[in-house]
């Protein structure tokens, strides 16, 4: 399908590579013309979406209020690479159209196991020992790097956040990914674990290490309880009803100020203990009773070993739930739910358990979200999160953990490296911000995954269990649930 | 017919969707160790009448009742869908395929097997701390599924997926899947749809071992005569869901009523052959 198809073959040709398309196959060879035409409507497009997005920038005026200033030079440079851009496509002979590309798959979609793919099953295998390695050696890597603990303190906290969301991902790969639930507030899971433990800390002054079971139970309690009504529905409106129930809990926090706190949230939680002694400069700290200098940069460390051997937990419980009856059964249910119900199974008690598992793992991650900021509040816990984390996973290839962890690593890192391209500037004049489009070119790099990799980084499926030969199965055989 | 041998029994049957009559007071029974064929015309009910049987529609009027060998009976309308399965072990196919596709051919006969794994699994906790016992039950659930991969011919496919394989096989390992849940009744709808003749006689072969091995009673449907006819002990036809016969292949092949249903009669001879065959149609 990658195949590059020059501009010369005869559209006859071509229509029998893909498939029998017939409207792929029009557009395919076309002209210089036509690839002209299309370069002119592409730009014709951005110009529409540059007026409204790019064109006015406010600015203080010299009496104090807001003046617009038109900024065309910057409209007219966008059309102009779009335009350039969109004729190399067509002269290089790339010529098929988003659209064109998404028919033609369906088309394929019958076609067996495509060899090229299975190279992305044995990246899997080498990749987890590699990431694993990584992510242990990350914190001295980044300490001899940056020389010095202090110093390396952004890159930790990164780490943190990164590892946050890789186990947000796994834990919602099991009800998206491999249940075929589209869960859109998942993030309510999340804040049910901030909460509980803040709560539980904060009132009846129990530690991290107890409160950190009870808000995965919880979190699992809140997702049964969020699972009887809504496991009747299906695709689009169960889609709807959990991103509601997302708002209902932030809402809840919000209004019920005498036991939330409100918008204000919940303050001074307790930090996390060295299982039970706290990393404080005093004697009956960390680093004197283990006879070490104090620093800060101790508890920062440890949370981000908590927060790794947590995510691999979490990465652990769901290969091995993927090799068990009940794990089976969720991809089966994902793959055809009458044929399910036809072979005895209890589809509504194994969506329930889906749900559950992935909200205790997002539990989890919710008290150590809370143990690691010490202050929480309901703004923690808008749709924006869900979204993030549902994007790691259609991103990462829905059911696979390799992919869910490049995913998450490419979806929070990225953005934070947006910071760093100073060296734009020398391109877009002084006044550019690069930090200002992180979102538009985080959207293009989305766009563009999505045209190329549309079933996520790995798309493959490794079988859960083999008879004689090990093969991994196409990820255009493997259907998305009901979502 | 003597009922004390029947494994399923239908009686006064009735599915309706809003106005119309799917299935009108149907009544038949299906023998012990028998295959029984459920044939018509397109749109006869045929289907309707399976999805009451397995649950997936619930009778407006009637009773289904499934006697077991150890004399339990099982009122299948009553049974939530799940349960007609796993308790009182009816098994059925589609029509159209519903294999998990993405799931390779051995894990399609390991979902089959999902309950009696469960319950070895102990619920998933002994088997996500690999228990010895759930080691044991997974190695002997392969091995049935190997069992089952040897009888339909696909042991050489077992580790691909099960969307990748020709379309006869497929419907050979739904049959597969179907026995995995041990089922004492197993109702095919239409296992030989869309297979060449030596597939077709292929299917007689693996339908007749079942029920010679397994000793599995059968319930199908199917169009293909040459199905019907070789292998069916019993015939039971539907036209606009109503049964018009009910018999040996040889009796229903010859009866009038039968050869009106399917090859049909002029027009201005409609209203005296049903007036002779006394069938009335639902408007």
């Amino acid at each position: 399908m990658s195949a590059v198809h020059p501009t010369s073959v005869a559209p006859t040709s071509d229509a029998a590579l893909t498939g029998g398309d017939v409207s792929a196959a029009g557009r395919r060879g076309v002209d210089l013309a036509g690839t002209l035409r299309s370069a002119v409507m592409a730009a014709l497009l951005m110009f529409g979406l540059a007026v409204p997005i790019l064109l006015l920038r406010t600015e203080q005026g010299p009496g104090g209020g807001l003046i617009l200033i038109p900024r065309w030079n910057l409209v007219l440079v966008c059309c102009g690479l779009v335009f350039l851009a969109r004729l190399a496509i067509g002269l290089l002979g790339g010529d098929q159209g988003l659209f064109s590309r998404a028919r033609t798959r369906k088309a394929t979609i019958t076609v067996s196991a495509d060899p090229a793919k299975q190279s992305g099953f044995r990246f899997a295998a080498v990749a987890t020992p590699l990431f694993v390695g990584a992510a242990v050696a990350f914190p001295l890597i980044v300490y001899l790097l940056k020389g010095g603990l202090a110093e390396s303190r952004y890159w930790i906290d990164l780490g943190i956040l990164i590892l946050t969301y890789v186990m947000l991902g796994w834990g919602l790969n099991i009800v998206v990914g491999l249940a075929g639930l589209l869960d859109l507030g998942y993030v309510a899971f999340y804040a049910v674990g901030a909460y509980s433990y803040a709560l539980l800390s904060t009132t009846f002054g129990l530690s991290f290490w107890i409160c950190l079971p009870l808000a995965g139970i919880l979190a699992a309690f809140w997702g049964i309880l969020l699972g009887f009504p809504v496991l009747r529905l299906r695709g689009d409106y169960l889609a709807i009803v959990t991103l509601a129930f997302g708002e209902i809990i932030r809402l809840v926090l919000i209004n019920w100020v005498d036991v939330t706190g409100g918008g204000a949230g919940i303050s001074s939680i307790p930090r996390v203990t060295f299982f039970g002694i706290p990393f404080t400069a005093g004697e009956e700290g960390f680093a004197a009773r283990f006879g070490l200098e104090f620093n800060p940069m101790q508890r920062v460390v440890f949370l981000y070993y908590l927060i790794l051997v947590l995510a691999l937990i979490t990465n652990l419980v769901t290969i091995r739930l993927r090799r068990l009856p009940i794990g089976r059964a969720w991809e089966a249910l994902r793959e055809d739910e009458i044929a399910c119900r036809s072979l005895g199974i209890n589809t509504t008690n194994t969506k329930l358990t889906a749900f559950a598992i992935g909200a205790m793992f997002g539990g989890f991650a919710g008290s150590f979200f809370a143990t690691r900021q010490g202050f929480i509040s309901p703004e923690s816990f808008n749709f924006l999160e869900s979204a993030t984390i549902l994007a790691i996973v259609v991103l990462g290839g829905m059911g696979s953990q390799v992919g869910v962890a490049v995913a998450a690593i490419a979806m929070v890192a990225g953005p934070e490296l947006l910071r760093n391209l100073g060296f734009l500037r020398a391109v877009f004049g002084e006044g550019f911000d690069p930090n200002e489009y992180r979102l538009l070119l985080f959207g293009l790099a989305m766009v563009a995954m999505m045209v190329w990799r549309p079933r996520g980084l790995i798309s493959v499926r490794e079988p859960s269990v083999v008879f004689r030969e090990r093969k991994s199965i196409s990820g255009s055989l493997v259907k998305e649930g009901h979502g | 017919m003597a009922s004390s041998d029947a494994v399923l029994e239908v009686e006064h049957l009735t599915m309706r969707f809003g106005g119309l009559v799917a299935v009108g007071d149907l009544s038949f029974a299906c023998r012990r160790g028998d295959i029984t064929a459920l044939i018509g015309p397109n749109g006869a009910g045929k289907t309707t009448v399976f999805n009451c049987i397995t649950g997936f529609y619930r009778p407006t009027e009637g009773m289904i009742s499934l006697r077991h060998p150890s004399g339990a009976t099982h009122l299948l309308e009553r049974l939530p869908g799940h349960a007609i399965t796993w308790r009182a072990k009816v098994a059925r196919t589609f029509q159209n395929i519903r294999l998990f596709s993405g799931m390779t051919v051995l894990e399609n006969l390991l979902v089959a097997q999902h309950n009696p794994l469960m319950i070895a699994s102990g619920f998933t906790l002994a088997g996500l701390l690999g228990l010895p016992g759930f080691r044991r039950a997974e190695k002997e659930a392969v091995e049935k599924a190997a069992l089952w991969l040897e009888k339909t011919g696909l042991v050489d496919r077992a580790d691909d997926p099960a969307g990748d394989l020709p379309y006869g096989a497929q419907r050979r390992l739904e049959i597969a899947r179907a026995m995995c849940t041990d089922p004492i009744l197993l109702c095919l709808d239409e296992p030989a749809a869309g297979l060449n003749p030596r597939e077709s006689l292929e299917l007689n072969d693996l339908l007749l071992s079942i029920r010679a091995e397994q000793g599995t009673s059968i319930l199908l449907i199917e169009h293909d005569m040459s199905v019907v006819m070789e292998i069916s002990d019993h015939v039971v036809v539907l036209d606009y869901g109503v049964k018009i016969a009910d018999g040996v292949p040889a009796e229903v092949r010859s009866d009038p009523r039968v050869i009106a249903a399917y090859l049909g009669v002029e027009d201005e001879e409609v209203e005296e052959v049903e007036a002779e065959v006394g069938v009335e149609i639902p408007a």
